[in-house]
């Protein structure tokens, strides 16, 4: 039997797919065909050779060494360490502090439960740009020096920065075996109280998926509230949590780009001031793109290794 | 705001870029921008707006500075009308890209005149005459006991970003082999917060800048400028580098406000000169300069008139920096270099013929 090409039902769907694919590709470039016309009409055709000239500018504080006499590509290079020592520093004490939160959610304590809430509700609903601000200008840059700085046990706290480990004070200066600026511990605060109130969410909602029979169970069974939270429920909790930490996760990862409004050199914070001295907004806006997207792609890698991990084994 | 507009706003140009049909033919003798500018009736105008003297906000939402005048003489030249002006608040780090991408037409906003900035291959703006020729300083606050800036060796120092000054920092540090570190903040509000809450040593930024601020804070006589001034900062309106026409338009229009200076002619008694000239054809300088004779402002795509609608608008460029920064403002600086050639300073207008 013969059906005619149009009726064939192999054939048909990839044509139509065929076609549409056809249609996006020459759409794309279409547009790039422009895009690329009209920039190098405007004189502003992508360049990378100022990658490789000095930057000279300087950056307040960096992991990698860098001095105004290295390249732009150093500078944005120590920028972006900066947003991963932030970003990892960051979702570790967000994870930490919304694991709390979360489950004191659901503390037989009252109080626990409604500080819980009201942390998380307060937290929520005030942006973020403005709690970066108002942690560092109103609480750190608040901070006394000299004699007057808050002294503990193991950490003094100062205009001039935080100085944690073993400290003393010399000729008027703190000095101690870490110092912490304010802009990093400024930023770091902001994004861990931030993230970690969406964090408990995630979390509250994950152990609230769990049946309350598991929590019965574990009881009779003798199980401590702590044992029956960290031994039976977080762990069923977990599959619930850990696509929804995903998204937690690369939210902070792109809120770091929030840096610059409390003075600490970020990826973004470079990427401006290299913008500016250079004036190729495309090609520096396109690095900036590229990197935070490849950022949170790798988030999400782990992310989803780790949610392959944690799901329900059949067996 | 920050990043995620800005973020919008550069997608959104290269978004428009990809859409945009073929460029204009370029080297007609149309100005694009003029026609835009009296097609809308109003000229949009990037200013700082936050900076006392040079472009602020009146308790009646109005404008007022230095660079603000320029703005409307520019409109007064161009429509007839110094009111007719949109007035953009930019900082430093989003100016050059609003003028790029057209958003507005003219940027009166402090900005240091350098190669990089007018250069096709770096900023590509197109600068008009300098309108305040500044230099950078550095300001401290008076109970610190610094004098100098070999003082500020290993010191935090508050700066922009994306200015001259966070550059000309770096290099005289460098110079002097002096460390130092430096807090950059993409806003001057979040800049002079910050020091003001004592956590850099020193600010700083031009030195009228550096004075026009001090005059907002709390305690004005507490700071001082250090005698160090590292570099030199001619400030000038700029336009974008496509738009010869709209460019000189805007040049000779401030050239305008200098040369009326030099013939005394101010906002009180341009009538009178007007009438003066009408009446008597051998003064023909000033026929020439007031538009009654010749064709100057037809020749830039003006009015006639154009010089007589700036002058109206601001008075001379003497008129118009003592009304601002000089003294009868608050900031009360000296005209120093400022002056007109004629008096030993650097203002000085190119021949109106």
């Amino acid at each position: 039997m013969n059906t005619p090409w149009w009726r064939n039902r192999r054939l048909l769907p990839l044509l139509v797919q065929a076609v549409v694919g056809l249609l996006v590709l020459v759409t794309i470039a279409l547009l790039l065909g422009n895009l690329v016309r009209n920039l190098s009409a405007a004189g502003l055709l992508l360049s990378w050779r100022w990658l490789n000239l000095p930057a000279g500018f300087d950056i307040s504080e960096t992991l990698l060494p860098f001095n105004a006499e290295l390249p732009y590509w150093r500078a944005l290079l120590a920028g972006l360490v900066n947003t991963v020592r932030v970003v990892l520093i960051g979702l570790i004490g967000a994870t930490a502090l919304g694991t709390l939160v979360g489950s004191a959610a659901f503390s037989s304590n009252g109080l626990l439960r409604r500080l819980s809430r009201t942390y998380v509700e307060l937290i929520r609903n005030v942006p973020l740009l403005l709690q970066l601000l108002f942690w560092y200008f109103v609480v750190f840059l608040s901070l006394p020096n000299g004699t007057a700085a808050i002294q503990l046990p193991w950490a003094v706290l100062a205009k001039s920065g935080l100085y944690l480990g073993s400290t003393q004070l010399i000729d008027g200066v703190w000095h101690g075996s870490l110092r912490i600026t304010l802009e990093f511990a400024a930023l770091l605060t902001g994004l861990i109280i931030h993230s970690g109130a969406f964090i408990a969410e995630v979390v509250r909602g994950g152990v609230a998926a769990v049946p309350r029979g598991q929590w019965e169970a574990a009881r009779s069974l003798g199980f401590t509230p702590g044992q029956t939270l960290s031994r039976i429920v977080l762990p069923q909790a977990l599959r619930v949590i850990v696509p929804g930490l995903n998204s937690q996760y690369i939210s902070l990862a792109k809120n770091s780009s929030l840096a610059v409004a409390c003075g600490y050199s970020d990826l973004y914070s470079v990427a401006e001031t290299t913008l500016n001295q250079t004036g190729r907004a495309v090609e520096v806006v396109l690095i900036l793109l590229g990197t935070y997207l490849a950022i949170d792609l790798i988030i999400s890698l782990l992310m989803n290794r780790l949610n392959q991990l944690v799901q329900i084994q059949e067996r | 705001m920050a990043l995620r507009q800005r973020l919008l706003i550069s997608l959104a140009g290269l978004f428009g870029l990809a859409l945009a049909g073929c460029a204009s033919d370029e080297g007609s003798l149309q100005s694009q921008k003029m026609a835009l500018i009296k097609g809308r009736g109003e000229l949009i105008c990037g200013v700082q707006g936050t900076l006392p003297g040079f472009s602020s906000v009146e308790g009646d939402g109005s404008y007022v500075g230095l660079d603000v005048d320029i703005c409307r003489a520019t409109a007064a030249a161009v429509l007839g009308d110094p009111g007719k002006v949109q007035y953009r608040d930019l900082n430093p780090s989003e100016r050059f890209a609003a003028l790029a991408s057209g958003e507005v037409d003219l940027l009166s906003r402090n900005t240091t005149y350098t190669l990089s900035r007018d250069a096709a291959g770096g900023n590509g703006l197109s600068f008009a005459p300098v309108v305040f020729y500044d230099g950078q300083g550095l300001m401290v606050p008076k109970a610190s006991g610094i004098t100098d800036i070999k003082g500020l060796s290993g010191k935090p120092i508050c700066v922009e970003t994306g200015t001259t000054s966070e550059l000309n920092l770096a290099d005289r540090m460098r110079e002097l082999k002096q460390p130092y570190t430096p807090l950059k903040f993409q806003t001057s509000d979040q800049t002079y917060a910050a020091y003001l809450q004592g956590r850099c040593a020193a600010v700083t930024t031009d030195r009228s800048q550096l004075a026009a601020k001090r005059t907002g804070f709390p305690n004005p006589g507490d700071h001082v400028l250090l005698p160090d001034v590292i570099s030199k900062e001619p400030l000038a309106p700029a336009t974008v580098n496509g738009d010869p026409l709209w460019s000189d338009a805007v040049r000779w229009t401030i050239y305008a406000l200098m040369q009326a200076e030099e013939l005394g002619i101010t906002q009180a008694n341009v009538e009178a000169k007007v009438s003066e000239a009408r009446a008597n054809p051998n003064l023909a300088d000033l026929r020439r300069f007031l538009g009654i004779e010749g064709d100057f402002g037809q020749q830039l795509g003006l009015s006639p008139d154009f010089v007589v609608q700036a002058i109206r608008a601001v008075g001379n460029y003497g008129e118009v920096f003592e009304r601002n920064v000089g003294s009868g403002s608050v900031l009360r600086l000296e005209r120093g270099l400022n002056r007109s050639w004629k008096s030993g300073g650097l203002i000085y207008a190119p021949p109106f013929r």
